[in-house]
């Protein structure tokens, strides 16, 4: 039985092609012949190398910081808790640039940290560590949120009977309630990679670009845009690759 | 306040061309588009005053980019009708234009105020300990630091390549940088948040900014009057006063 009315049919056909079409003009646009000699240029190779590294990093970051953060907020009740969980949001709605000028002012050399930091020796600015702090603030909200959503929907019903039947809380949580929300966590964990790879705003900001130490594929991308079009397309091509990849990775796991 | 003028101009704008629409009539008035080197800005929209001001119903509206990224855009027809670029490389991918060379920029070194890592010559930016920026050598200001790197014969260890020698600047008057390779100008331009060190080798890799009409464009002759303002002695004059030398 048809329940929806026929005209909902064109908008959404101009906004697929809204989507799609800029990939197809793009993939249309690629030199197939010298592809794969452009994706092998020393370059290239550094940035995919260092772009896979970070994001791999601070996706581990993501999920040893934001499990904690995710759980807290989807279990604690406390005056506040609705506001905490909108500021952890911050950085899913926030321009990526401004991100990287907060964390210039946080941990750059005359950051509020990053001044004691520089007393120490130790300088974050300019240095891979520097990348993925960038990649793991933009990209930590989708695992909260992804996790804590499932947390919140699987409610504590299993959790008290397994705490009733003597189990200690570490017990239900490695036993009950991470396994049962494990499709979110994994979903969410995809996702932050995802973020993590494509990040640019804040890493070119606060990081710089350096290859081999600091500039991620996006950066590179943006670089060749400027001398060799076709490398920046070709790319573009790999990341555009890697995001379908991912995100039939992920919908295999969970309907995202 | 500028920035409110032209918003206000851009409404009007729209406003003209809905009024048009509706009731057939109405005078708009011309907008010129130029695109220019980033480093150009602020000497430009001086001039574009200027223009504007000998100019009635004539809009002067303004894209500062990267060179190279300005040129990727003219390629796939973006509607400019005077381009200026920041060297005669980038500008000679444009194979239709027939540029002037109006202007000239020497490399300098700078430094955050105070000069923290006592910075004195183009040796001191090879020493270790010393947080050096520069353009990529992809983009002009790079190709130049290049040069000079060569003529000069020392083997700098930068700790980022900008993307924009706007970009380095920034790196440097925030003090993130200990020192940087951006052009006189911008020094010039940052006023006392860096000192600007002069070193001999800038001589080497001396950037000449041409500008030239758009091939195409629904107001040449007009370009070419802005053309001429650019490069007549209005425009030295203006050009002079931000640290650009004559071409």
């Amino acid at each position: 039985m048809r329940t929806l009315p026929r005209w909902v049919l064109i908008p959404a056909l101009l906004g697929g092609l809204l989507v799609l079409l800029p990939l197809v003009a793009m993939a249309a646009r690629v030199q197939w012949d010298s592809f794969g000699a452009l994706l092998t240029s020393e370059s290239s190779l550094a940035a995919l190398r260092l772009s896979l590294q970070t994001s791999a990093t601070s996706t581990l970051a993501c999920v040893i910081l934001g499990v904690p953060m995710a759980l807290l907020l989807a279990r604690s009740d406390f005056p506040g808790l609705s506001l905490l969980r909108s500021l952890v949001l911050i950085p899913l709605v926030l321009p990526p640039v401004v991100g990287g000028i907060a964390l210039l002012y946080t941990f750059g050399r005359q950051g509020l940290i990053g001044r004691h930091l520089e007393v120490l020796g130790v300088q974050i600015a300019f240095s891979t560590t520097a990348v993925v702090l960038a990649q793991t603030f933009v990209a930590l909200p989708f695992l909260v949120i992804s996790l804590e959503g499932a947390l919140r929907t699987a409610g504590t019903r299993y959790e008290v009977a397994a705490a009733s039947l003597g189990a200690k809380p570490s017990r239900v949580l490695s036993r009950v309630t991470l396994p049962l929300a494990l499709p979110a966590l994994l979903s969410g964990t995809v996702l932050s990679f995802a973020r993590a790879l494509g990040e640019f705003g804040a890493t070119i900001t606060f990081a710089g670009s350096l290859q081999g130490t600091t500039r991620t594929l996006p950066l590179e991308i943006y670089l060749q845009r400027e001398s060799d079009p076709q490398a920046a397309i070709a790319l573009s091509v790999v990341l555009m690759i890697v995001a379908v990849l991912i995100i039939a990775v992920a919908r295999r796991r969970v309907p995202l | 306040m500028r920035a409110r003028v032209r918003l206000a101009g851009a409404a009007s704008g729209v406003v003209l061309a809905l009024g048009a629409a509706g009731c057939g009539g109405g005078d708009a008035s011309t907008t010129l588009v130029v695109y220019a080197a980033a480093s150009l800005q602020a000497p430009f929209e001086e001039l574009g005053e200027q223009f504007e001001a000998a100019h009635e119903d004539v809009e002067v509206e303004f894209s500062f980019a990267g060179s190279s990224t300005l040129v990727a855009q003219l390629q796939e027809g973006a509607p400019a009708d005077v381009f200026a670029s920041a060297d005669t490389a980038t500008m000679d991918r444009l194979t239709s234009a027939e540029p002037v060379d109006f202007a000239s920029n020497t490399l300098m070194i700078a430094v955050p105020a105070g000069n923290p890592a006592h910075v004195r010559d183009l040796a001191s930016l090879a020493r270790e300990g010393v947080d050096l920026v520069v353009c990529a050598p992809e983009v002009p200001c790079g190709a130049a630091s290049a040069k000079v790197e060569d003529s000069s014969g020392f083997t700098f260890a930068p700790v980022s390549e900008e993307q924009s020698v706007t970009d380095v600047l920034t790196k440097v008057t925030s003090g993130e940088a200990d020192a940087g390779l951006v052009y006189v100008s911008d020094v010039r331009r940052a006023g006392d948040a860096v000192e600007g060190i002069e070193f001999a080798e800038a001589a080497d890799a001396v950037n000449t900014y041409p500008i030239t009409t758009v091939d195409g464009s629904a107001h040449e002759e007009l370009g070419q009057e802005f053309v001429d303002l650019v490069t007549g002695g209005a425009g030295l004059a203006v050009l002079d006063e931000y640290g650009f030398a004559e071409a």
